[in-house]
């Protein structure tokens, strides 16, 4: 517990450090949404690593999110800290009135229910041209305000972007070693065992699809308020995937592998500047190669291929 | 309302729903096989009717000799997905398979998109397009084409999974996988059995719809859910049930496009989806059956 806390502490030391490395430039925009998408793969990853229930609808709750704060502040000139917290609450009460029926379902058919809301979310959002104005997005969303300070600059987002995200993984890691993590862990093992040692699954798994929109919610209302400006292409159903990727690739039940796949995903297609709107293809073969020879993902898959190369017989299932 | 009106929508969204009914069969029949549901199953069809442009316009081949063609291929690389990613897969569990689907189907999309660019293609129609006059309402050639081929493939299913030993012994596999393999039948080889029917269907599909809707490297989604929605409709079944299902879900689209609005044309679909999974899981037809969900 101690060894968690001080890695913990060296991770968000890094993270504050980071800006004075790469100092400002476009690279910062680019660690900002490595935050945004950090917040996104531990949402999803409550939920599918954690609990076992997969959801190919995410994106949608990411949009919602910054749709109601796009909204709220720009037709109804709320102010920002206030349209935040309501969409998340908005979102949050949703998905538990939807995760009742919806998480009934399990594995293929939970996957096809979750990926169907998510396009209907997305139709929506497309659809409703007087409200979020229509394919051609919603534009002029205010910058969040404190104390004095507008969060108008990439330097500046990165620490407001990074502060929420290291809450959140905080709160996930405590989250994870609680009695809800080891139930949600029991639930995704056995759900008829973990309900005959008195867990009631169902409504735990409700609790999480809740949690888990309203974090991503969170972060939806941080990418209106940093970006300014949203449009539906951004909350389809190749994000839902991307996010799935993100999680699979880092590992399903890691915090931190959440944040390594986040990473590699948002980074990589920068380094792959020339082969713009290929990167899927790549996308694909990463999913297909981490679940075939990888199943645990880069947290856990490094570690074992080094312990394979050095030939040495790890001293336990660390990860 | 008009009637003329009504008739139009009903009739352009049974040969839609046809389409729709021949993919759900396909996703039906690796369901029962394997217990998966591949979602690159779109991807064939995408795949059937890209192939059929490049037979056309490279190879210079003749309709009748491209579709055998396209056919073929879109049926190696199913086989190829199931022997390359699904057999070697070392821990089946549901979401092992979802994402390993899911990956595949980005993959062959990916593909398809490096090889035939973003555009959308038009295929020529297999014969002709002078408009026939039913009541009130027209409809094209290639609306028949879809529903004879449909109907031709439905009758060779079923007579394939009733009347030959591969096909029972696909059938058997379907219920019970040991006890299939007990008796002596080979289940690997029908699993990738269930890939090959499945995704030839899927081609044929993607085929005949191509001269009506065009096609391009990202049709397959759309379709591939839709097919699934059929499906599910029709309870999972290889049979009859999911071509209602199809039938149903196509007319039930075509008029609310046409009567409510063509922006939600495809959230009918999934919402149909939506109700059926919390309501029915088992399909419309279907007897309770817990296992199912």
């Amino acid at each position: 517990m101690k060894r968690d806390l001080l890695f913990f502490i060296a991770f968000s030391l890094l993270v504050m450090v980071a800006p004075q490395l790469f100092s400002g430039g476009y690279l910062m925009n680019v660690l900002v949404f490595v935050g945004i998408n950090t917040m996104l793969a531990i949402a999803l990853n409550l939920l599918l690593g954690y609990a076992g229930q997969i959801s190919l609808g995410h994106a949608g709750f990411f949009g919602l999110g910054a749709y109601l704060s796009g909204i709220m502040t720009t037709t109804y000139s709320f102010n920002p800290w206030v349209a935040m917290p309501v969409a998340a609450i908005v979102v949050g009460c949703l998905a538990g009135l939807i995760g009742f029926p919806i998480l009934k379902l399990k594995g293929h058919y939970l996957a096809m229910a979750t990926l169907g809301l998510g396009i209907i979310i997305y139709i929506i959002f497309n659809e409703t041209v007087e409200l979020t104005g229509g394919p051609s997005g919603l534009s002029a969303i205010p910058n969040l305000k404190l104390a004095g300070i507008i969060f108008d600059s990439d330097v500046k987002n990165y620490y407001l972007i990074w502060g929420v995200t290291l809450a959140v993984m905080l709160f996930s890691l405590n989250l994870a070693n609680s009695r809800v993590g080891r139930a949600l862990r029991a639930v995704h093992d056995s759900e008829v065992a973990a309900q005959v040692l008195g867990v009631n699954a169902r409504l735990l798994k409700v609790q999480i699809f809740a949690l888990s929109a309203v974090i991503s919610s969170l972060a939806g209302s941080l990418y209106a308020h940093t970006m300014t400006f949203i449009s539906p292409a951004s909350f389809g159903f190749n994000f839902s995937i991307e996010l799935l990727t993100m999680v699979v690739i880092g590992g399903l039940g890691s915090i931190y592998g959440s944040f390594l796949g986040a990473a590699l995903l948002t980074l990589l297609p920068e380094f792959l500047r020339g082969a713009n709107d290929y990167d899927i293809i790549i996308y694909g073969a990463l999913l297909m190669v981490m679940v075939m020879f990888m199943p645990g993902g880069l947290v856990r898959g490094i570690p074992a291929l080094f312990r394979k190369i050095v030939r040495r017989k790890g001293e336990g299932g660390h990860a | 309302m008009q009637f003329d009106q009504i008739l139009q929508y009903t009739l352009s969204g049974l040969s839609t729903g046809a389409i729709y009914a021949l993919i759900g069969i396909g996703f039906s029949i690796i369901y029962n096989g394997t217990g998966i549901i591949n979602f690159a199953q779109g991807e064939f069809v995408m795949l059937g009717g890209l192939l059929t442009l490049s037979c056309l316009d490279l190879l210079k081949l003749p309709l009748w000799a491209a579709i055998p063609c396209a056919v073929a291929v879109s049926t190696l690389v199913g086989a190829l997905f199931e022997r390359l990613a699904i057999r070697p897969l070392r821990q089946p569990t549901p979401i092992n398979l979802v994402i390993i689907t899911i990956g595949g189907s980005i993959l062959i999309r990916g593909l398809a998109m490096l090889v035939w660019g973003k555009d959308t293609h038009t295929i020529p129609p297999f014969s002709g397009d002078t408009p026939i006059y039913i009541g009130g309402a027209t409809i094209l050639p290639q609306h028949l084409w879809i529903m004879a081929i449909t109907l031709i493939i439905i009758v060779i299913n079923k007579i394939y999974f009733y009347h030959t030993i591969s096909g029972k012994a696909m059938r058997a596999c379907s219920y019970n996988r040991r006890a299939a393999g007990l008796v002596g039948i080979d289940v690997k080889r029908m699993v990738l059995f269930s890939f090959v029917i499945s995704s030839a269907m899927g081609a044929v599909a993607g085929i005949i719809v191509a001269p009506l809707t065009m096609t391009a490297y990202d049709v397959g989604v759309m379709l591939g859910l839709k097919g699934f929605c059929a499906a599910i409709i029709g309870g999972m079944s290889s049979g009859v049930s999911t071509v209602i299902g199809g039938l149903i879900l196509g007319v039930l689209e075509s008029l609310g496009a046409g009567l409510i609005s063509s922006g939600y044309k495809d959230a009918i679909a999934f919402i149909i989806l939506l109700l059926l999974l919390f309501i029915r899981p088992q399909g419309l037809f279907g007897k309770a059956d817990s296992e199912r969900v």
